[in-house]
């Protein structure tokens, strides 16, 4: 894999179900699609504090149905942009997934992580071996490793580049 | 092998006899629609990758409509690289200012879309196309971009739910209450990553226009698409539109279901969804007195033209009550002819509501109507998320244009059946023409 598969950074934990795309990125400001615009507004109606709060390469942790609502990817350029390296969430919502695995971005599912995860814990994620490690609690969680499919996208940098370097390579 | 509507619409166009829940397909594309707020970074993307030219422009619908006619320099620059791009490509189907609309409302209308077509548009209300027979499915700004380069799309095969809609809707029950109970039932994420089809003795009372809406809230339980057999009433919708026909799929009676629903339409009241999400629906007898700054009547959901009927069936006569702001936003400019050729414009302006062109506006805080702090609005939109049509503490409730209508004249919420007019039932211009 292109990307390291051993990921630290700090635990920002919202426990509830059902975190919307309006809250991740509201639709005010959807008139620009620069990443590092938008992280500027990343969470901001859910959590104002939120960017004084996070560090490059932390994580979100939050509940079931991460990212439902609007199709805007936006959400996860806000994000990505505002340095969440990757999100640990209970389940996703369908096109808050799907634009994650076509980004190349980490949405990992794992439901025991976040039930059990502090707010601030130092969290290792091996991606290679589908763990979530918080050193400080010595408490250890698995989640289902990526699939082929989606190793493709990630190691590819997204689906973008996967089709073109497909294109070239003359694969059908 | 057994397949439902939504398998075989998926096998036919990845090529495959037959496919399966879970297994990933690479399916071709019939339409790609395109709006200025999720287009422009998908081609900004393709500009990258050196993709210069899209792969057929003959199926690709361009209309600008969240935030027109452009609410501020920066979406002004975003339907402007909309605009250009479309040139640059050649692509015909383009509904500029003047003939524009909301995408999903658009699309149908306007004939484009036809029975067992795949669709995608990088907007989540994509499923309301599905109505039509076809499959569609929201998509983000990458998979636009795929999509658009290649004609073709990757999706994960949907486990369908099946919902059986029984009995005639009773007097003020629409297809918005239909829906909102659904969602109530089974969950803002109660058919994630599923198909919706719907079935039943309720079909032949659905017009199109209801059935776009129940398909267009197919998002809201976390659908992936939602879709409807087609029948006699689709065909004659389309017969108004387009010469084509499209490919009619049914499912196989032995098809698989994830779950099956049985909801029973004739025994249900007007529905209201309580601020926050739109699984907190109630009916609107238990929803209480609650005083409304704003009414909101339009969107991809309940803007189209039987929306308006009903609404002004209602408001006719009668004045919008003093601190209930009324907007009325009709889904499409051809929406917007026809209402003001019946006359319905009229009755609007006279009641005391505000009439905007097409836009999206305010459904998503954009313009044209956003709520300022601790706001409280009833509109006839599909989403209710926190901050939704403005100020994170501003508060939407979901109902019917009936229940809207309702609701403006009296200042709080309201049960439409207490404002319907006697002779004004469930009837549509299609179940007249149907006899249904
Ligand atoms: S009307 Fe609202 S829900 Fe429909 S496409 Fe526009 S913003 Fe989205």
């Amino acid at each position: 894999m292109t990307m390291p598969t051993i990921l630290q950074g700090c635990a920002h934990v919202y426990s509830r179900a059902h975190i919307n795309t309006d809250e991740i990125i509201p639709a005010r400001y959807l008139n620009v699609h620069e990443e590092a615009e938008l992280a500027k507004h990343a969470m901001e109606d859910i959590d104002p504090d939120f960017l004084n709060k996070i560090q490059p390469g932390d994580f979100i942790v939050a509940g079931e149905d991460f990212g439902c609502g609007s199709s805007r990817e936006h959400a996860i350029w806000a994000l990505r942009g505002a340095g969440i390296k990757a999100v640990i969430a209970s389940s996703y919502a369908r096109i808050f997934f799907r634009n994650a695995l076509n980004n190349g971005y980490l949405a990992i599912e794992c439901p025991e992580a976040v039930a059990h995860i502090k707010n601030g814990a130092r969290l290792e994620l091996d991606l290679e071996g589908g763990v979530i490690h918080a050193p400080d609690s010595g408490e250890t969680f698995t989640f289902v490793p990526l699939t082929d499919f989606a190793k493709t996208f990630l190691e590819a940098g997204g689906l973008l580049p996967y089709l073109v370097s497909r294109l070239k390579g003359g694969a059908a | 092998m057994p397949m439902t509507i939504t398998e075989k619409i998926l096998a036919a166009h990845a090529g495959l006899e037959s496919v399966r829940p879970g297994e990933i397909v690479n399916a071709k594309l019939d339409l790609v629609v395109c709006h200025e707020v999720t287009t422009p970074p998908a081609v900004a993307m393709l500009k990258k990758l050196g993709i210069t030219k899209v792969w057929d422009p003959t199926k690709i619908l361009v209309t600008p409509d969240h935030f027109v006619p452009n609410k501020d320099i920066q979406s002004a620059e975003l339907t402007k690289s909309l605009r250009q791009w479309r040139e640059e490509q050649g692509i015909e189907r383009y509904y500029e200012l003047g003939n524009h609309g909301i995408c999903h409302a658009l699309a149908p209308e306007q004939g484009h879309v036809h029975p067992g077509m795949t669709i995608i548009c990088g907007d989540s209300h994509t499923t309301t196309m599905g109505a039509l027979g076809a499959f569609a499915s929201g998509v983000g700004s990458t998979d636009l971009a795929a999509g658009l380069a290649t004609g073709e799309l990757w999706f994960r095969v949907p486990e369908s739910i099946r919902f059986n809609l029984e009995g005639q809707p009773p007097r003020g029950v629409y297809s918005k209450d239909i829906i909102l109970e659904i969602i109530r039932r089974i969950g803002v994420d109660g058919a994630r990553y599923m198909a919706m089809e719907y079935r039943g003795s309720a079909l032949p009372y659905l017009s199109m226009e209801a059935r776009f809406t129940i398909t267009n809230m197919a998002i809201e339980a976390g659908g992936k698409s939602g879709i409807f057999p087609v029948d006699a009433i689709t065909e004659a919708y389309l017969a108004e539109r387009t010469p084509e026909k499209g490919v009619r799929y049914e499912s196989d009676v032995d098809a698989e279901y994830a779950a099956e629903f049985f909801i029973r339409v004739d025994q249900l009241e007007p529905m209201v969804a309580l601020p926050g999400l739109p699984s907190n629906g109630t009916s609107i007898a238990q929803a209480g007195p609650v005083k409304m700054d704003q009414v909101y009547i339009g969107s991809c959901t309940n803007g189209r033209i039987e929306d308006l009927r009903i609404a002004a069936s209602i408001l006719k006569g009668n004045k919008v009550a003093k601190g209930t702001r009324t907007i009325v936003v009709p889904a499409t400019t051809t929406v917007w002819k026809q209402a003001m050729r019946e006359g319905l414009m009229d009755i609007f302006a006279e009641s005391g509501c505000v009439i905007s062109t097409p836009t999206c506006g305010a459904c998503l805080g954009g313009h044209m109507g956003v709520l300022g702090s601790d706001e409280t609005c009833l509109s006839t939109t599909n989403r209710n998320f926190t901050g939704r049509m403005g100020h994170p503490s501003s508060n939407v409730y979901l109902a019917s244009p009936a229940t809207a209508a309702a609701t403006a004249i009296a200042g709080g919420l309201a049960d439409p059946r207490d404002y319907l007019p006697e002779d004004c039932n469930f009837t549509t211009a299609e179940q007249q023409l149907w006899g249904v």
